[in-house]
């Protein structure tokens, strides 16, 4: 059960009989606009009281909304998408999309994790765990850009690398550690953007990249809540003491220097306005694309390792891990 | 097996073989008695069943070392940015691991010899927090790298991991990130990675970089994956077949190069390592 989705059944209860009254006074002698006038006072106070401001479980939560936008939300208003298929080797894994794309006047190669909008569309992507083929097709496509000299496009959303008998048949870690080293040494700029939930190794393969966005209600953790929980007390329903201990929202993870980005979501998550929250990402990818380009391709590859090698937080450096806590 | 060495002796405190109370060890596979210091003289392997016990790091160091060893990052020590706590405070879980382990970290780096080549060289040890990696372990693997291959060296690392350190949150997975940079610019300069994968290594240390090796050994019966088995056989409801995930599986799933049995781990390395010199290695040798 998703309490973003619970919470939000009253609002809409209140949306519905808003929406009639304003019928009902278009259409009726009588005069209800001080009615409508409340009521809509109402729903403002109400949305900024439950959405102000959420606690860490309840963004785990706004990150898995079933209406969130999802990478083919954000591609489709790409100025143009040409899906590349397949991994060469065993398989197209449908829950990492890629291929081709035009944003902003710009050629650039566009990598998604994608799970899906219903269940039906779920149940093809395999909920959006990625299998190895996935990740091989990702490399294969990091590849492609940089000899095409395309910069390298990524959305991050995914619960984590799918765990099955077939992924660790076909390998599961290698195809991450290779995709993983594939973005390390790419020489081209790479914009990553954390739309949903991340979730572990296999989030970060897609999450390596010269600039880290983030979307203000969207989760990034070395382990999902549950599974943490399950293995901290055993217990998978402390999940919500989980998701506050592991340090997992856009805001911890700006603090700590790990995400350079946070952008904003309108009031009750971007499901509430996809078309606001899709622009708001594109031109932040659009012009962190637009400052990568100012750097020599050396320079780029440098800078990335110098930011890469400094993360971390060990004894001599512990002041300054916890001041960047504050 | 050789005494071990002063320099170590005097490193690593108190050890598995002379410091422990207990006489006797269990073998975990056949149920055996074993006395301990036959069971370190057998390199932690049960004399009865061949199980590779998991073997702590600096035992590790002295049977693979030819002689000296010189600690790489042993000054980097762990701190807590998360202020951890979940039943235990995270700082009295490092404590009480430093106490039993005598090891500041999870992993032993430094410079060493093997078979008179000069090679950097990464130890894990599982007794660490389950091997597990944070900021510590990735700085440490990271400076190997770079000390490596700002020597040209040849560089091995024996892995033991549960995966990436959850009382260290994101800024332990993006050790991960960190340890591939440095593997990437040293594997780029032309150097030699050998990964000798231990029982188990799993998570974020094997979806990084243990399966990045030019050369991956493992220890026999050694479990090695991505996800765990727990969480493997919660997904699927079902129980896995025992091979699922050893070495020998993934063998012959073609993920790794050799397995190998612990009494043969140093002379194929060195074996290996001749390769890397330009030297023609001894026609017709057996390891």
């Amino acid at each position: 059960m998703n309490v973003i989705v619970e919470r939000e059944k009253g609002l809409l209860e209140l949306e519905r009989r808003i929406a009639e009254l304003r019928a009902a006074n278009a259409s009726q002698p009588v005069d209800m606009s001080g009615e409508i006038a409340a009521l809509e006072a109402k729903y403002a106070e109400i949305q900024r009281e439950i959405f102000g401001s959420l606690t860490p479980w309840e963004k785990v939560h706004m990150a898995r909304h079933p209406k969130r936008p999802t990478a083919l939300d954000y591609i489709a208003r790409f100025d143009r998408f040409d899906e590349l298929h397949g991994d060469r080797h065993f398989r197209d894994d449908p829950a990492i999309v890629g291929g081709f794309a035009v944003l902003a006047g710009r050629p650039v190669m566009v990598i998604g994790q994608q799970r899906g909008r219903d269940t039906k569309e779920n149940l093809a992507r395999n909920f959006g765990m990625v299998t190895p083929e996935g990740y091989r097709k990702a490399r294969r496509l990091v590849l492609l850009a940089e000899r095409l000299r395309l910069p390298v496009v990524t959305f991050v959303d995914i619960k984590g690398a799918d765990p099955g008998i077939g992924s660790e048949e076909r390998a599961q870690a290698e195809a991450i550690a290779q995709c993983l080293l594939a973005f390390t040494r790419v020489r081209v700029p790479t914009v990553a953007t954390v739309i949903g939930e991340g979730g572990s190794g296999g989030a970060l393969a897609l999450g390596i990249a010269d600039r880290i966005l983030m979307l203000e209600h969207s989760v990034y953790s070395v382990a999902s809540p549950e599974g943490a929980a399950a293995i901290l007390w055993s217990d998978a329903s402390k999940a919500d003491e989980a998701a506050a201990r592991l340090k997992l929202t856009a805001q911890d993870l700006h603090a700590f220097g790990i995400v350079d980005e946070i952008i904003a979501e309108p009031l009750g998550g971007a499901h509430r306005d996809p078309e606001r929250t899709i622009s708001a990402v594109l031109t932040t990818v659009d012009a962190a694309l637009t400052a990568l380009r100012a750097l020599e391709t050396d320079e780029l590859v440098d800078a990335r390792y110098r930011k890469y090698r400094r993360m971390g937080a060990w004894e001599n450096e512990r002041r300054e891990a916890l001041e960047a806590r504050r | 097996m050789r005494s071990v060495p002063e320099w170590l002796r005097a490193r690593r405190g108190k050890t598995s073989a002379d410091g422990d109370a207990a006489l006797w060890s269990k073998c975990s596979a056949c149920g055996e008695m074993l006395y301990r210091r036959d069971l370190a003289a057998n390199l932690w392997v049960c004399p009865r069943c061949d199980h590779h016990f998991r073997m702590r790091a600096h035992d590790r160091i002295a049977m693979l070392a030819d002689g000296d060893f010189v600690e790489i990052g042993g000054e980097v020590m762990p701190a807590d940015p998360l202020g951890w706590t979940d039943k235990k405070s995270y700082a009295a879980k490092l404590a009480t691991d430093r106490e039993k382990s005598g090891l500041t970290e999870a992993v032993v780096c430094g410079t060493t010899a093997i078979g008179g080549m000069p090679v950097a060289l990464g130890v894990m040890d599982f007794h660490f927090r389950g091997g597990t990696m944070g900021s510590v372990v990735g700085e440490r693997i990271a400076r190997l790298f770079e000390e490596a291959r700002e020597r040209r060296l040849p560089c091995i690392v024996v892995t033991a991991s549960g995966g990436a350190r959850m009382e260290e949150g994101m800024l332990a997975l993006m050790q991960l990130a960190k340890t591939t940079a440095a593997v990437a610019r040293f594997l780029d300069d032309g150097n030699f990675y050998c990964s000798v994968l231990t029982d188990p290594t799993t998570g974020g240390v094997s979806a990084s970089f243990a399966f990045q090796a030019d050369v991956i050994v493992a220890e026999r019966k050694a479990m090695i994956g991505f996800a765990g088995r727990r969480v493997i056989e919660q997904t699927i409801r079902q129980r896995l077949p025992d091979q699922f995930q050893t070495a020998e599986f993934l063998l012959e799933k073609g993920h790794i190069d050799m397995v190998v049995h612990r009494r043969d781990l140093k002379s194929v390395l060195v074996r290996l390592l001749e390769y890397t010199r330009g030297v023609h290695p001894a026609a017709g040798a057996t390891p």
